[in-house]
């Protein structure tokens, strides 16, 4: 049924069907008067409006009545969480799973996010015993499986980005970020560099990136794009100093575009005594192609769930091993595993090295070094770089086909996602927001909006290598019909679009304005 | 390859459509002395049942808690997790979502998350709460940054019994802040010392209950105490379950409240992901780190939910947000709060009951063998006993007899070695308890 | 009534100044959806982030236009941020200031030269 938009396509490809067919199945071919998902997506209550406290879909067995040793600490107070019964449970999150979007239904070209296929042999092999119930705490003599599959998906990592050293326990891309510019802080530190403190970040930088090097201590100088989206090496050079700490740069960057200049900017960042911060977020660009280890990087974090295809989940959860190098990986955090003599063990104690500490308890996200490695031992390194030059021809293909009717932010070719500006849309009324939500009704999740910032009403399409010609072909036609039918002045559809949704519009200022985040007892007044 | 859906055909034609005579030609932006001409040394593309046997081998070399007697915790805990949650977390719509960027189509996500943030407020005792940090430790880490941004003070005090990990990263995260957060010994019954060190200085305390010992402590002298100098205390938990039978930090008076949430849906997973929980009361709120979702209406005056408050976060104020944050706990949150459903009001209390049962009678028996002092007096499903043996050693040779019997404390500390960390919970059976006195009986003879 | 680059709007009365944002800053702004005012007693050097004013999508810094100590705020607008959008050259203030220093005041735009300003 989360397929709305997609059978209503279907009937219009399909215009015959109708007819022919019972009108029991009407509802299997709507028409725009006929807003099925009002009729078969049903409103859901909260668990909280529905459950009763004494209900429950957990059997327990008898209580023995044991005298309690809580201290007089025992709860005296109704938490006040609803009950409900196991079927009851099964269709309330059924229900709301079906009003969402999800790659597996469909085209989710959102830029920078990188919304590729998640192989479910990854999500089996995640969940053995082995790996999905043993406690962070055991022996290490009872867990040198963990330990092994932790080393061997570092050993990829490394050989994949060309770098020395990889810290692994990051729980995602900002905490990865927070690991590497730590590091950086860190060796600045034993070098009693206290005098560099500033931080040059390009302004197309992803909003983590000047958030953490704030929190370790740096401030941040902004560097200008060129005309062409790329760093503006003449300001570049002129930021330099020897107050500066090290440059934060997303290669490709956040419009989809290779640095080409990324070489003399690492020779020109370690030549003031700085250091080189690679987002890797777009890691997924390069894989098997480039190695960053050769660009002259110092630090750079990955996106499991994006580049290695560790599923969302609707958020989360990530992980960001950071790879660093000769100069930073003494600085590394704890843990981290060592061999010796065939036995891997642990290395969990701070105090004893120049590591700057522990980022997170345990270490690290486990379950998804698991679906990675998964991930990477079905491509292998022919794969894996088949993959990188898939996902960059199907950006280029896209851009390709619809800078006749759309407007390409920068020339050229690009590489893993495809970034328009919104002049096409000038003077027709509509609006990148307004575009994107049209695109809802025709069946597809949005690109990215508004981001990056340097490009006016930003639409960053990122296609990956999972969409075949064929699913580009129809995508692409759904966007020219788009962007043509925004030029003849079909104002009106873009402005009320989503129609076909599980919802419209949703009215986020009132939101903000007064937030009500959790659901209270109704008062009778 | 199976999971790329072009073929050489394909790719021919689109090269045409783009205008490049080759594949190269879209990387031609890398500088020549990058460009690598041949495959990374790593090996070939593998079948599915290959891969399968690959780590099927190395998960095998794992003694996984299930497959014999296993009494660990100290920050995360095994419980039986109903298939339901597996099940409905595997449905595409929830695991192939991205961050619910777009409510219209994302409602399933936006309401669980709201689901969730209610059972986090209601468990904790809170006004509100967020969708989720990394992981708890994670959570105490922006706590302490919080509680020093509402309150402009720099120092913070960590009581003896906070688990040293959490500790550890609370140190971490500040070390670049220049505050000064004074830690106590972490030692077996909590001296409330550390009290006296609070001055107008202090942004906050933070306390951990049951702690790393397992000791049930009130927290209502430390949130009068804090209370009185002008300082929150944050109050700490890494066992949901036993929320379920004691007094909630809110009723005691914590003004922001972590926790971790892994024993409710997540797993044990070695560590991760796991879930961390983050309340705080309704005046705080605006200096929550991390995504929060809110009720709100659509066109049609429909009730809905969207992610909001969005501009305390970095991609909207950059060097100025909350935290550098970004994701949240996901589909374990959507676990979490799936099994928080099953189990209700009636099912999370006597599920408390059951461990803290289970827990009295494991101390009973543990402590009556010889060599073993119980020494926590108050606990919920997990206590410390003092041994006359190294406890490391103890667990070793406990590990031979296939029982998995417990943590010992030096793992996460200096100077206790004689301690030995005992949980348990709903899955250990009586066989299972026979087993561990048997083992810990000869290991201590 | 005088103006900064900032679009800010200032209005002296002896030597306490009221501060807000102007019409065109609201306007660009969009709805707003809250505002984060200083502490009364709180002392800012020009130039300092007083406040900041958020809307759905955005967020800016309100930043003193002149050194001093604040007198008084708008706690109006903690239940009705709105008002900015609504009056903000009157209803919507934001804070009074004690200026330190009142040729603080002398580079700033009349009106005529801030609708100049901001149509260039």
């Amino acid at each position: 049924m989360p397929l709305w938009p997609r059978l209503r396509r279907l009937y219009h490809e399909h215009e015959y069907a109708r007819s022919e067919h019972d009108t029991t199945n009407e509802w299997l071919y709507p028409s725009r008067n006929c807003i099925w998902q009002q009729r078969l997506i049903s409103k859901e209550l909260l668990i909280f409006e529905v459950g009763t406290p004494r209900r429950t879909g957990v059997d327990f067995p008898a209580l023995k009545g044991t005298k309690s040793r809580l201290g007089g600490m025992e709860r005296t107070s109704e938490i006040g969480l609803p009950g409900l019964t196991e079927p009851e449970v099964m269709r309330h999150y059924v229900r709301l799973s079906q009003k969402n979007y999800a790659i597996d239904l469909g085209v989710y070209p959102l830029g920078s996010c990188t919304m590729k296929h998640n192989p479910r042999l990854n999500e089996k092999m995640a969940r053995l015993p082995g790996f999905a119930d043993i406690h962070p705490l055991q022996s290490e003599n009872t867990v040198q499986g963990a330990l092994e599959l932790i080393d061997e998906l570092a050993d990829w990592i490394c050989k994949l980005t060309g770098m020395p050293a990889v810290a692994m326990s990051p729980k995602a891309g900002a905490h990865g970020e927070m690991c590497g510019m730590m590091a950086i802080r860190a060796a600045l530190d034993a070098k009693g560099a206290d005098h560099k403190r500033r931080v040059l970040v390009p302004e197309s930088a992803h909003g983590t990136n000047p958030a953490t090097a704030v929190q370790c201590g740096f401030s941040i100088d902004s560097i200008p794009a060129t005309d062409d989206g790329r760093v503006d090496m003449a300001a570049l050079k002129a930021k330099l100093g020897d107050d500066v700490a090290g440059i934060m740069l997303t290669n490709p960057n956040t419009c989809g575009l290779f640095e080409r200049d990324i070489i003399e900017i690492a020779e020109l960042i370690h030549g003031v005594g700085g250091y080189f911060y690679c987002d890797g977020a777009n890691f997924n660009a390069l894989v098997g192609r480039v190695r960053p280890g050769d660009l002259g990087i110092d630090a750079m974090h990955l996106n499991l769930h994006k580049t290695f295809s560790t599923p969302h989940g609707g958020g989360g959860p990530g992980s960001g091993p950071t790879v660093l190098s000769d100069a930073l990986s003494p600085y590394a955090p704890v843990p981290y595993v060592v061999k010796s003599n065939g036995t891997y063990r642990l290395v969990e104690d701070a105090d004893s090295g120049d590591s700057f500490g522990r980022m997170t308890a345990f270490h690290g996200q486990m379950g998804m070094f698991t679906r990675a490695l998964s991930y990477m031992l079905s491509h292998g390194s022919d794969g894996l770089k088949q993959a990188t030059e898939d996902a960059v021809l199907n950006a280029n293909y896209v851009q390709a086909s619809l800078s006749d009717v759309m407007s390409p932010a920068f020339g050229g070719v690009c590489m893993h996602e495809a970034l328009f500006d919104d002049s096409f849309l000038k003077g027709t009324g509509v609006e990148t927001l307004d575009f994107a939500k049209a695109m809802i009704d025709e069946g597809y999740h949005p690109m990215t909006m508004y981001f990056p910032l340097v490009v006016h009403g930003a639409m960053l399409i990122e296609p990956t290598e999972s969409e075949s010609k064929a699913e580009l072909d129809r995508f692409i036609d759904v966007m020219r019909g788009l962007a043509l039918k925004a030029k003849s002045g079909e104002v009106d559809m873009f402005k009320q679009a989503p129609i076909y949704a599980p919802m419209r519009r949703l009215d986020e200022t009132q939101a903000a304005r007064k937030p009500v985040l959790r659901w209270r007892v109704p008062t009778t007044d | 390859m199976r999971y790329l859906p072009l073929n050489n055909n394909d790719r021919a034609a689109m090269l045409d459509v783009v205008g490049v005579k080759s594949i190269d030609g879209l990387f031609e932006d890398v500088p020549e002395a990058a460009r690598l001409d041949s495959l990374i040394d790593v090996p070939l593309h593998k079948t599915e049942s290959e891969v399968d046997g690959h780590l099927t081998a190395l998960a095998a070399k794992n003694r996984a808690a299930g497959a014999g007697p296993f009494f660990i915790g100290a920050g995360a805990y095994r419980h039986h997790i109903p298939a339901t949650v597996d099940h409905l977390i595997q449905r595409s719509e929830f695991l192939t979502a991205y961050t619910p960027y777009q409510p219209e189509i994302s409602q399933g996500t936006l309401q669980v998350l709201f689901e969730f943030q209610t059972q986090v407020a209601m468990l904790t005792g809170m006004d509100v709460a967020n969708a989720s940090m990394y992981d708890g430790s994670t959570a105490c880490g922006e706590a302490v940054l919080m509680a020093c941004r509402v309150k402009r003070r720099k120092k913070v005090f960590v009581a003896s019994g906070v688990h040293p990990h959490y500790t550890a990263v609370c140190k971490n995260t500040s070390q670049y802040q220049n505050i000064d957060l004074r830690v106590a010994d972490c030692a077996p019954n909590c001296d409330a010392g550390i009290l006296n060190g609070l001055d107008k200085d202090t942004a906050a305390i933070i306390v951990q209950s049951p702690n790393v010992f397992g000791e049930v402590i009130d927290l209502a002298p430390y949130a009068e105490a804090a209370h009185e100098v002008g300082a929150l205390l944050i109050a700490v938990f890494t066992e949901p379950v036993a929320l379920g039978a004691i007094k909630s930090p809110g009723e005691m008076g914590a003004d922001i409240v972590v926790g971790e949430g892994q024993s409710l849906g997540v797993g044990l997973n070695y560590g991760g992901p796991y879930v961390g929980l983050f309340a705080v009361a309704q005046k705080l709120v605006r200096q929550m780190p991390g995504r929060v979702c809110g009720e709100t209406v659509d066109a049609n005056g429909e009730r809905g939910y969207v992610l909001t408050l969005s501009t305390r976060e970095q991609h909207i104020r950059r060097e100025k947000a909350t935290s550098n944050i970004c994701t949240n706990s996901g589909l374990c949150t959507v676990a979490f709060s799936i099994h928080m459903s099953l189990l209700g009001e009636a099912g999370l209390r006597t599920l408390a009951t059951l461990n803290h049962e289970k827990a009295c009678q494991l101390a009973d028996a543990l402590g009556a063998i010889d060599g073993v002092e119980l020494v926590t007096e108050s606990f919920f499903n997990e206590f410390t006993l003092r041994l006359t043996k190294p406890a490391k050693d103890v667990v070793e040779a406990m590990v031979a007899k296939n029982v998995l019997g417990g943590l010992p404390a030096a793992r996460l500390m200096d100077g206790q070695d004689d301690l030995l960390i005992v949980c348990a919970t709903e899955t250990n059976s009586d066989a299972d308890i026979n087993a561990f006195v048997a083992a810990l009986t000869e290991a201590l003879s | 009534m005088k103006y900064t680059e900032d679009h800010e709007w200032v209005r002296l009365d002896g030597d306490i100044a009221t501060v807000g944002i102007t019409t065109h800053a609201a306007q660009q702004l969009g709805d707003i959806v809250f505002v984060e005012l200083p502490e009364v007693d709180a002392e800012f050097e020009k130039g300092d982030d007083a406040a900041v004013v958020e809307s759905v999508k955005a967020a800016s810094e309100i930043y003193a236009p002149v050194s001093g100590t604040i007198t008084k705020i708008n706690e109006d607008l903690e239940d009705a941020p709105e008002m900015v959008n609504a009056d903000p050259q009157a209803a919507g203030w934001f804070f009074q200031i004690k200026l330190s220093d009142t040729s603080e005041l002398d580079g700033m735009m009349d009106e005529a030269a801030y609708k100049a300003f901001i149509e260039d």
